[in-house]
């Protein structure tokens, strides 16, 4: 139970309702671990006066690494001292978050011997969230961690624990293999990953298909996101079955809602005008038994999402409208080395690549990573005449 | 480590993924031929095999024990076989291959606590941050607000009566480690007032260059104070965006009278039909009220319920207003609209209506 000398009535009513209660996983902690005890003080303290008690600040860390701790104290640590250390540590998740339960016990007998016993499954990057333990324990839980197999996700100025939707491991509408990118691009840059080099943060986020379950259009420096190049998939006798079984009005719930306008319907058969399709995946979505994706399939490369901080949020734009995505991958890390060689060089402290590209301008960028600029990479020319001309002089 | 032979290991990356996958995914693995929505919650996958897979969906609050985490691994023993896997947005995934199993396998998460949903119109888990549960910028409590709007919402968790997907997302500061800006509702703390500058500490904890440059109004500039330098802040020219406080700890935002949230309509990641939009203000300002935060509960549930009767089918809240416009969008759902929803930042000028495209309606009476 927790501390019953320092009741926390606020909290206590956010144990009551159906939704799953934070309050009552960091009671269970509380059980064992002091430290969740004052999680539990210094929380109720916040919700009595409607303010935080956290500080950052400060350089923790594991030998060799620049990432992957977040330094966190308490700023009434007279109050806390159980708490006066209670820094995080990202570790970074198997792709597509899959787990067996042999390898879930592992990280709890990890985290209950060096830490607070309380996590995030998951962060809002995607990796396993150590959430609090002292500056002392940090090279113990790392090395433990290592000993099981598993390695610290990133933090800080450097390329940041990639994520991928589950893919192929579990979804027909896959367009490349996911999960095996993510672990290919997050082996691939361990270095980037772990010693931040950069001007900012770099995030990598895989989807198989537009649906984009990992949101990497708007939370990605780079997104890729599986598309395909050939014909939707029909299998026209299962479009009949779901017309005819009044599961889906065709016409309405299919033809209508198509943005492109592209497909028609008889009452018989699905014409669709493949070549004016812009693959946004809504007839599939609604139709899982009767359409498919195409059979050539592969990804469409995105650059330069973000959030607000600092000059506002940002969707990833069109880089590589589409690329086959087949192993190694060298196509893809060659660009990943152009745009990064001259973000690193030119780039602002804390200055996203997303924001960079809109600094210089994003013909220029394409110029000086030598990618050839073509229109699928904006949605209309510019309207305005104030063209930066380079006319060969003499 | 300091492994039995003395060798320290790093850099060794995420355990490779093919290790915690069920048998029946390795054999299927890119061999998927469709699925379908069984049930709330409950998803069937189909191979081109024949195989069917069975994946139950739970709610699992983000902040997570271990001794919980322990209870799902032990369930997943008993269930499917020891495989399970976290989702996108928090819920834990139970991967079955017995159809029995999946009946007695809700039962047992709902006896513990953990309902299953959240597949298809509905309403899934709410992405969000740390607050004040572990952050040093959050403006509000994540886990709480979170709570509080799930318990409210929980029917539409629960049921698939919406017109369309509705994601929802929190985030306790402009900084968005929940990204909240693509969401059909996002719930996002704010901070109002000005940061409160630490003269005697900023000059032993902060580089002023790279405080004064990380303004990115230039609302910051070097001051002298008792022969220290420090720096002080262009009143008019502050957005309270906190970045100041990120690069310099001395310079806090947190204000117990003026943080609370805003709430945020019409975006999403998905291309389906509609290409992803941002998300769009729609009540600039509601004060913190722990632990329950009614006002913002009242809110979203007004904002949802609106959609959910008049948007058609298959539309988003963003495709929905859209089609209304969102003049309608205020008028149906009653929300106030003031000088803080015209945009006045970096090419604000983009979003003032300049047509004559306008909804009247004839004169009352």
């Amino acid at each position: 139970m927790a501390d019953k000398k320092k009741p926390t009535p606020k909290l206590d009513e956010l144990e009551k309702g159906p939704w799953p209660s934070f309050v009552k996983e960091i009671k269970l902690s509380a059980e064992t671990n002091v430290a969740s005890q004052a999680v539990l003080g210094i929380l109720e303290r916040s919700y009595n006066e409607k303010i935080g008690h956290w500080k950052h600040g400060g350089i923790v860390g594991v030998k060799g690494y620049g990432g992957g701790i977040i330094g966190r104290y308490n700023d009434i640590p007279e109050d806390f001292p159980e708490i006066a250390e209670f820094h995080t540590l990202r570790v970074n998740q198997p792709a597509g978050w899959f787990y067996t339960s042999d390898a879930l016990r592992t990280l709890c007998d990890i985290w209950e011997k060096h830490g607070s016993g309380l996590t995030n499954m998951h962060g809002s990057t995607g990796d396993i969230i150590f959430l609090g333990t002292t500056t002392e324990e940090l090279e113990p839980t790392f090395n433990a961690l290592t000993a099981a197999g598993f390695d610290l996700g990133g933090s800080g100025s450097a390329v940041r624990t990639p994520s991928a939707c589950c893919g192929m491991a579990r979804c027909e509408w896959a367009c490349y293999d996911t999960m095996a990118v993510a672990h290919d691009i997050t082996m691939t840059y361990q270095d980037e990953l772990h010693r931040p080099a950069f001007p900012y943060k770099f995030k990598f986020k895989m989807s198989g298909c537009p649906n984009d379950c990992v949101a990497s259009i708007a939370r990605a420096d780079m997104s890729i996101i599986g598309t395909w190049r050939d014909n939707i998939q029909v299998d026209k006798d299962a479009v009949a079955a779901y017309a005819s079984s009044g599961k889906r009005d065709i016409a309405k719930d299919v033809v209508e809602k198509c943005p492109s306008k592209c497909m028609a319907w008889d009452g018989k058969t699905l014409h669709i005008d493949n070549s004016n399709c812009v693959r946004c995946m809504h007839c599939i979505n609604v139709m899982p038994k009767a359409l498919a994706p195409g059979k050539d399939r592969g990804a469409t490369i995105l650059v330069g999402s973000k959030a607000p901080i600092i000059e506002g949020a940002l969707l990833s734009a069109v880089f590589i409208p589409f690329l086959k995505m087949e192993p190694p991958y060298e196509d893809l890390k060659e660009l990943v080395h152009a745009m990064w060689e001259l973000w690193a060089e030119n780039g602002k402290n804390r200055e996203r690549i997303g924001e960079f590209i809109q600094r210089i301008g994003l013909g220029n960028f394409l110029e000086q990573i030598g990618l050839e600029p073509v229109p699928e990479m904006i949605s209309e020319p510019r309207s305005n005449p104030y063209i930066f001309y380079e006319v060969k002089k003499g | 480590m300091a492994t039995e032979t003395g060798k320290r290991i790093t850099d060794i990356g995420p355990p490779y993924y093919e290790k915690f996958l069920p048998p029946i995914i390795k054999k299927n693995y890119g061999k998927w031929k469709y699925h379908e929505v069984l049930k709330p919650g409950v998803l069937m996958h189909v191979g081109e095999s024949g195989d069917k897979l069975y994946s139950v969906r739970a709610a699992a609050p983000r902040l997570t024990s271990t001794k919980t985490i322990r209870l799902f691994a032990e369930i997943a023993d008993q269930f499917s076989g020891g495989y399970l896997r976290y989702t996108s947005r928090n819920n834990i995934e139970f991967l079955l291959t017995d159809e029995k199993k999946i009946d007695p396998l809700i039962e047992r998460l709902k006896k513990e606590g953990y309902p299953v949903g959240g597949i298809g119109p509905s309403i899934t888990n709410i992405v969000h941050t740390q607050g004040w549960v572990h952050c040093h910028s959050a403006a509000s409590d994540a886990s709480g607000v979170v709570k509080a709007v799930m318990d409210e919402l929980f029917p539409r968790f629960e049921k698939m009566d919406l017109p369309g997907k509705l994601r929802i997302a929190f985030a306790c500061c402009l900084n968005m480690c929940g990204a909240v800006h693509c969401s059909d509702i996002a719930i996002l703390a704010v901070h109002r007032t000005l940061p409160k500058i630490n003269t005697q500490l900023l000059p032993k904890i902060c580089e002023i260059p790279t405080t004064v440059s990380s303004c990115p109004t230039g609302a910051i500039r070097p001051k002298m104070v008792d022969g220290k330098q420090t720096v002080e802040i262009i009143e008019e020219q502050c957005m309270f965006c906190g970045n100041c406080f990120t690069v310099c700890p001395a310079m806090t935002l947190a204000d117990a009278e003026n943080d609370g949230l805003s709430i945020w309509v019409g975006g999403k990641v998905s291309n389906a039909r509609h290409e992803p939009m941002f998300s769009k203000l729609a009540i600039p300002f509601i004060p913190n009220n722990p632990p329950r935060w009614p006002e913002v509960v009242a809110a979203v549930k007004n904002i949802v319920d609106v959609y959910a009767k008049n948007a058609s089918k298959y539309e988003r809240m963003g495709e929905w207003i859209e089609r209304i416009g969102w003049p309608r969008f205020f008028k149906l759902t009653g929300i106030e609209f003031t000088k803080y929803h015209i945009d006045d930042f970096r090419h604000a000028g983009e979003t003032y209506k300049r047509s004559l495209h306008l909804k009247h309606t004839p004169a009352e009476g």
